[in-house]
């Protein structure tokens, strides 16, 4: 992946109506002080928006933070149109609040984490990394 | 007197602490409140000294506030316990609400779901996924009849929060009380109506600032003569706190939007007296029991000064602040989620030690979703046993006259004071806001609370801490929100064919002229509602003569 100087690209969005972005905001400030580069999206964000911010920054990672309980249809609608780009190579990470029963669906079509309340951003970042290794 | 404090306390210090703490040497380097605040090993005189009680404290009901607003507080009424509730449909919602009734609960409180907070209909594109997810979904005064029915306006009041489309849900609730019977003078709420913590902290805007505070001033004019009972703006802190606010920056900015507000009525023409005595706060109660109650009472303290000094208020009631309070949703952790039961109770504490006047307590498990009907209901439990079984409610603020408060309440009041000059500095808080200095600052305390965390400088049970195998989570209310959707749109379908078309957009013409113009937009909303127009094409109407806001985003 075309990453400038190796460093890791990530997007940060925040689709849905929902105007939440403390998680968004805090997330985006730890990966940026990893060393990430950080685009964040601002609000309001439809899933057309966040893939082609994502394909036009040619981002490794899209961050989803999603409060307000659509990420059953958030999510798979942005797979969809990543996969109708040919961006199936980026690294797709969520959190906010989601049920932990509708995790395994989300993995299930090719969420790679969900990072639920109470999470350290340590471990978000340990898992970017760790995922993004060789690439 | 003073002296032989002092002696005692150098003997104390140098002698008796200095050995003790050879035997037990401090848990940590250095203590601080939930906002990051040092707090000593122990106040005492020397800490408020020349301490004026008349003018520091003075008596419940009498300037500054500082103990209360009512002589009577508690003992004469308690606080109302005003839990907020709403999904799915009007027909869940209404049924949810009269489940609350019965159970004892003395006040209604509507949560509206996103894309009516965003003032879309039900079949706007942007609804998709959102409609009665984390509150229920109102197109059309239609919905706002079925939410009320069979609860008699005259006799419960009513919350809403709602704030960029506050002017058309305030309009519809006035309508359906009229169908009920109830004129506009007897109907008493609140809506929430604070535009200015949304550019701030929770981002539900819709248009730019100045005509957002035109609608604003105008239902101020609007209900101080026809709707005299209704709460026309509740200034939240409560967002500004879950954005990651610390204490008294909540308490600044709370403070500095109300001063907008109290100069944008001024500058339309109002007198202070006029408005100022319907405006009330909306505060966060946290986890740090005294520095919360020494920010409810500093609160009071700052804006009675304010209303007094700097606005020339006459009438007692505009020097008084009346607030409401709800526990901490961000304090909630999704682990071990009993725990927060506790939470919420210590918070509750906090709110009524502090004074409030309504309380919301949070569910146990809304950091996973909306809350279940069982865990509602303990919330609401915990409200009566504080009140019933507790004492705290025996006497006036059980706490005043605590050296470690009264120090407390001095020094959130003088820091709240440094931020509010700050802020008039800049030009008012419209200014701060464009140059993004609110937003800023509490991006930077929340980012500072996660690392402390994450540090474990601070301690969460269950988060950094005291951490178990998870149990399964427990069943939470699930809302299908395409079920929810296709239901809304069938029955605004069903309405747009059935109501009187040309109606509606005489109705709608009518308010685009009065946009345009400087008329007050409330009687034209009210007519538009009681025509059927949806809440959906008022707020296009609307969005297409004032334009839309666009943010500075900062991280």
């Amino acid at each position: 992946m075309s990453s400038t100087k190796g460093k890791i690209r990530v997007l940060i969005a925040k689709p849905g109506l929902d105007g939440h972005d403390r998680g968004a905001k805090v997330i985006a400030r730890a990966f940026r002080d990893a060393g990430m580069e950080v685009i964040y999206t601002g609000l309001r964000q439809t899933p057309e928006q966040i893939v082609t911010a994502a394909v036009q920054e040619d981002v490794d990672v899209i961050g989803i933070s999603i409060l307000s309980g659509a990420h059953l249809y958030i999510f798979p609608r942005i797979i969809e149109l990543l996969k109708e780009q040919g961006a199936t190579d980026m690294l797709i990470i969520g959190g906010g609040i989601i049920p932990e029963i509708d995790i395994p669906k989300l993995k299930q079509i090719g969420v790679a984490e969900i990072f639920t309340p109470g999470t350290h951003t340590t471990k978000a970042i340990e898992f970017v990394k760790q995922r993004l290794q060789g690439k | 007197m003073n002296d032989r404090i002092k002696s005692e306390q150098q003997r104390w210090k140098n002698k008796i602490a200095s050995s003790a703490v050879k035997r037990h040497p401090k848990r940590k380097e250095m203590f601080t409140t939930v906002s990051g605040k040092p707090i000593k090993n122990l106040y005492t005189p020397a800490d408020v000294p020349d301490f004026d009680y008349l003018t520091k404290l003075s008596f419940p009901g009498m300037y500054p506030f500082t103990r209360g607003i009512q002589a009577t507080m508690y003992r004469g009424r308690l606080w109302t316990m005003r839990q907020f509730s709403g999904f799915a449909t009007a027909e869940e919602s209404n049924r949810r609400y009269r489940l609350l009734l019965e159970r004892g609960q003395t006040g209604l409180s509507v949560a509206f779901d996103l894309p009516t907070l965003m003032g879309y209909d039900s079949d706007h594109p942007l609804a998709m996924g959102e409609v009665g997810k984390c509150g229920v979904a109102v197109d059309t005064i239609q919905d706002m009849e079925t939410l009320f029915n069979g609860i008699p306006l005259d006799k419960v009041t009513t919350s809403m929060t709602i704030n960029a489309p506050a002017a058309i849900l305030l309009a519809m609730y006035i309508a359906v009380a009229e169908k009920q019977g109830v004129k506009p003078d007897q109907i008493g709420g609140t809506v929430q109506n604070d535009i200015l913590k949304e550019y701030i902290a929770q981002k539900e805007w819709i248009f730019p600032p100045q005509p957002s505070m035109r609608i604003i001033t105008d239902m101020l004019a609007y209900c101080s003569r026809e709707v005299p009972l209704w709460n026309t703006i509740s200034i939240s802190g409560y967002h500004i706190r879950e954005a990651g606010s610390t204490a008294v920056q909540e308490l600044s900015f709370t403070l500095a939007d109300g001063i907008a507000y109290a100069q944008a009525g001024i500058d339309a023409g109002l007198e202070i007296d006029e408005f100022a005595p319907r405006l009330s706060f909306f505060f966060n109660s946290h986890n740090d029991l005294f520095e919360e109650v020494a920010k409810f009472r500093a609160a009071r303290r700052i804006w009675a000064k304010l209303m007094k000094e700097r606005f020339k208020a006459k009438q007692e009631r505009s020097w008084w602040l009346r607030f409401h309070t709800q526990t901490a949703g961000c304090s909630l952790t999704a682990q071990q989620i009993e725990n927060n039961i506790v939470r919420v109770t210590i918070q509750a504490l906090a709110a009524i030690l502090g004074g409030t006047q309504s309380l919301h307590t949070n569910s146990k498990d809304e950091a996973l979703a909306v809350p279940a009907e069982e865990a509602a209901t303990t919330a609401l439990r915990t409200q009566q046993i504080l009140a019933y079984e507790s004492g705290v409610a025996n006497t006036i603020d059980p706490l005043g006259g605590s050296y470690f408060i009264e120090k407390l309440t001095n020094e959130v009041e003088e820091e709240a004071w440094d931020y509010i000059n700050k802020i008039d500095e800049m030009g008012g808080m419209i200014a701060a806001i464009e140059r993004g200095f609110p937003q800023k600052e509490i991006m930077e305390a929340a980012y500072r609370y996660q690392q402390a965390i994450e540090k474990k400088e601070k301690i969460i049970v269950g988060i950094n801490e005291f951490l178990m195998e998870e149990e399964e989570q427990p069943p939470f209310l699930m809302i299908d929100s395409e079920v929810e959707r296709a239901k809304q749109i069938k029955k605004l379908q069903a309405l747009r064919q059935q109501r009187n078309s040309a109606k509606v957009e005489e109705c709608l013409k009518r308010l685009r002229i009065a946009a345009r113009g400087k008329d007050n937009l409330m009687p034209f909303i009210l007519e538009s509602v009681k025509a059927y127009a949806s809440l959906g094409e008022i707020i296009d109407v609307l969005r297409e003569e004032f334009g839309e806001y666009q943010e500075p985003s900062v991280f």
